[in-house]
């Protein structure tokens, strides 16, 4: 197969460049442990609202510092709403739903996940300014969807 | 209907049909978004609308128009179509799904959206119809191989025509990605649907809905570059800059296409960030077709712009006819997809991809890619392909030549305000992006607003689409019917290569499936799962 001069470099550029692309995901993943939600553990959907963790859901302090947010996303709402977080401390979301499957987005971060029935999603980051944040579910979920919104508090240090 | 492209109009007037119902949709979707108020803005209408028009757009629009250019295609590259009893039957089980389907989500029984997932359940009419649209076009697979095998016979030893290579590209990813949603529709959703099993379990649906939902894309993208590649050159008044570079390319497809699903399931659980991982790295390979694509196509316009006398670095550029219908829509299809491109390597970034995950700029992404590279393009097709095959002129001329520019002025309002209203985190697919009335919402108003002026100037744009096709089709001045010619290559190909076994190459992309799905698939069956009842949404 012949191939123009021209179009051989481009073909090494192009190539090269979706190298690179994948050397920075690559780096990320590896140096900086950058993934997104990918935990695996599973529930019964039927039974969440009795559920010793998932059935008081909310915020509580672990005795080492870290904070652990149980959250509950329903049909049309997450409870707890609001959550209320300290700021500079690693705070581990697990969420899970008892009928369909919702989003969990708080807005202007990088928390962005789905919550599946029969499935706990799980992630851990931290917030490092006090202040109030929108979280919305971004998967259609039924015929109120758009008002599936909560709002999550970053309360700083002494508050 | 009668002639020898009667098979190819019948596809092409569903999928107009198709497409003029769900431009109507999405004008007041555009609006409902935005809170601008008209009769009948309605939660439950909204979500019905959503529904309606992406599957009328995505999956009965792209499919009848496909199975037509196919048949198109094959009759006039092959000089033949195989089976056309057949063929026809195939058409009559499509169409009969399509309709049994269009009319249970009118009906307001099948709000789920284009994407079903589950437990979220849609009356069972809705899925066996669709099932019943995809057997059809299994029909059209089969009809398009057996009018290859045909050819073959009497030409043993030539390379098949380039646009035919691209069809049987085609044909081979639809069978693969379509094995996937079989498995979901037929063996999970239709029974849990009817009662005969009560549960479900949504992760394992998704896996089965991405392992089609991907491929799907270059079910749609393939056609599109066989008439960038066999048809604009010729109607540029070039050549085709490289011909066994396409034929690599489309092979290229054939591999990376499918296994490459979890970069649509980043966010979930129940999957491994390893195998996310594999996936974003098939997903890059898939890109590099479209780079080699972007270098031939754009070299084979200043090939030429070359012949018509330009001299200087881009003069060139200028001496294309951009005035005509077909080039504009398809130089303007080119352009977007440039951008399209670049948002997409984003979507595929495995950890950058929580920024827009589920966002408006996944809405705006798949209108520049779709919507615009691969539905600009199929309209600049129609312009094209319907004076050939009905023997009338084109009628409303001036409307067929503003139309492709309308549609990238209103993609461009559309796209580039939803991008960054999903970038502050706007959810896509919402009735009102007030969302409660929530402050952090307001900031999404202005944008949100210019989409919904970006929403009537496409809709503009599809009313002059609209009225130009119906026009041309029935009272359309006859005329003397100009043949469809093909680019010719600057160096003919005259011997069968690598490229050309697609047997193989089909049998390589089965392994690559295997490996990217058979041991996720395996692991998420054997732990426990408990399976999720059903849900009307309302």
């Amino acid at each position: 197969m012949r191939v123009d001069l021209y179009e051989k470099i481009w073909m090494g550029v192009a190539a090269a460049l979706i190298v690179i692309f994948l050397a920075a995901i690559v780096v990320a993943a590896g140096a900086y442990a950058i993934h997104p939600q990918s935990h695996v553990e599973t529930i019964d959907p039927t039974t969440v609202l009795e559920d010793p963790e998932f059935g008081n859901p909310g915020v509580a302090i672990q005795p080492d510092g870290s904070v652990v947010v149980t959250l509950v996303a329903e049909m049309f709402f997450f409870d707890p709403d609001p959550i209320e977080v300290p700021a500079g401390r690693p705070v581990t979301f697990r969420l899970t739903s008892p009928d369909v499957i919702h989003g969990f987005e708080i807005v202007g971060t990088n928390a962005n996940t789905m919550v599946i029935p029969g499935y706990v999603s799980e992630f851990t980051m931290s917030f490092a300014e006090p202040g109030e944040h929108l979280v919305v579910c971004n998967e259609y979920c039924g015929l109120l969807h758009h008002n599936m919104v909560g709002k999550l508090i970053v309360q700083g240090v002494g508050e | 209907m009668k002639g020898k492209h009667a098979l190819a109009s019948a596809n092409f007037a569903v999928a107009i049909i198709a497409f003029g119902l769900a431009a109507c949709l999405a004008v007041l979707q555009s609006l409902s978004i935005a809170d601008i108020s008209f009769p009948m803005r309605r939660e439950d209408l909204y979500y019905l609308s959503v529904t309606a028009h992406g599957v009328l757009m995505a999956i009965v629009f792209t499919t009848f128009f496909i199975m037509g250019l196919g048949y198109l295609i094959a009759r006039e590259a092959l000089g033949r179509l195989a089976a056309v009893r057949t063929a026809w039957c195939g058409f009559a089980v499509a169409t009969a799904g399509t309709v049994i389907t269009a009319g249970t989500i009118l009906a307001g029984k099948a709000s789920v959206l284009y994407t079903f997932y589950p437990p979220l359940q849609a009356h069972p009419a809705f899925y066996i119809g669709a099932t019943l649209l995809v057997v059809g076009s299994w029909v059209w697979g089969g009809v398009m191989i057996a009018s290859y095998r045909s050819w073959r016979r009497d030409h043993p030893d030539t390379p098949v025509p380039l646009a035919v290579h691209g069809f049987l590209t085609t044909v081979i990813i639809w069978f693969l990605a379509t094995f996937g949603l079989a498995v979901e529709v037929v063996g999970m959703l239709i029974p849990w649907s009817l009662g005969w099993v009560e549960k479900i379990d949504p992760v394992v649906a998704r896996t089965f809905f991405w392992w089609f939902g991907h491929p799907l894309v270059y079910f749609w993208l393939v056609p599109t570059y066989v008439l960038w590649y066999t048809i604009m050159p010729k109607v540029a008044g070039g050549r085709l800059f490289s011909d066994p570079l396409a034929r690599m390319v489309f092979v290229l497809f054939i591999l990376f296409s499918t296994p490459v699903g979890f970069h649509h399931q980043f966010a979930d659980p129940g999957i491994g960030a390893g195998w996310k991982l594999l996936h974003t790295f098939t997903t890059y390979a898939v890109l590099y077709p479209s780079f080699v694509t972007a270098f031939t196509i754009i070299a084979s316009m200043e090939v030429a712009g070359r012949m018509k006398g330009a001299k200087g670095l881009f003069d060139w550029i200028g001496k294309l006819p951009w005035g005509d219908p077909f080039f504009a829509s398809v130089g303007l299809a080119m352009l977007t997809f440039a951008f399209g491109g670049f948002g997409g390597a984003i979507n595929a970034a495995y950890a950058m991809n929580a920024m827009v995950h589920n966002t408006a700029w996944i809405q705006a992404h798949l209108h520049l890619t779709v919507g615009t590279t691969v539905a600009l393009s199929f309209m600049g097709a129609a312009y094209y392909f319907l004076p050939r095959i009905t023997g009338r002129e084109l009628r409303l001329a001036p409307l067929a030549k503003i139309q492709p520019y309308l549609w990238f002025l209103g993609m461009a309002l559309f796209s580039t305000s939803y991008h960054i209203a999903g970038l502050r985190g706007l959810p896509r697919r919402v009735y009102s992006a007030s969302l409660l009335g929530d402050e952090m919402g307001a900031q999404w108003a202005t944008l949100t607003k210019i989409g919904a002026v970006g929403g009537v100037v496409l809709f503009v744009s599809s009313l002059c689409f609209l009225l130009v096709v119906a026009t041309t089709w029935t009272t359309g001045r006859r005329t003397l019917v100009e043949a469809i010619e093909f680019a010719q290559p600057l160096a003919p190909v005259e011997q069968r290569g690598i490229w050309d076994r697609l047997g193989m190459w089909t049998a390589v992309a089965i392994v690559l499936i295997i490996i990217a799905y058979g041991y996720p698939l395996v692991s998420m069956l054997s732990h426990e799962r408990f399976g999720s009842p059903g849900f009307v949404p309302f």
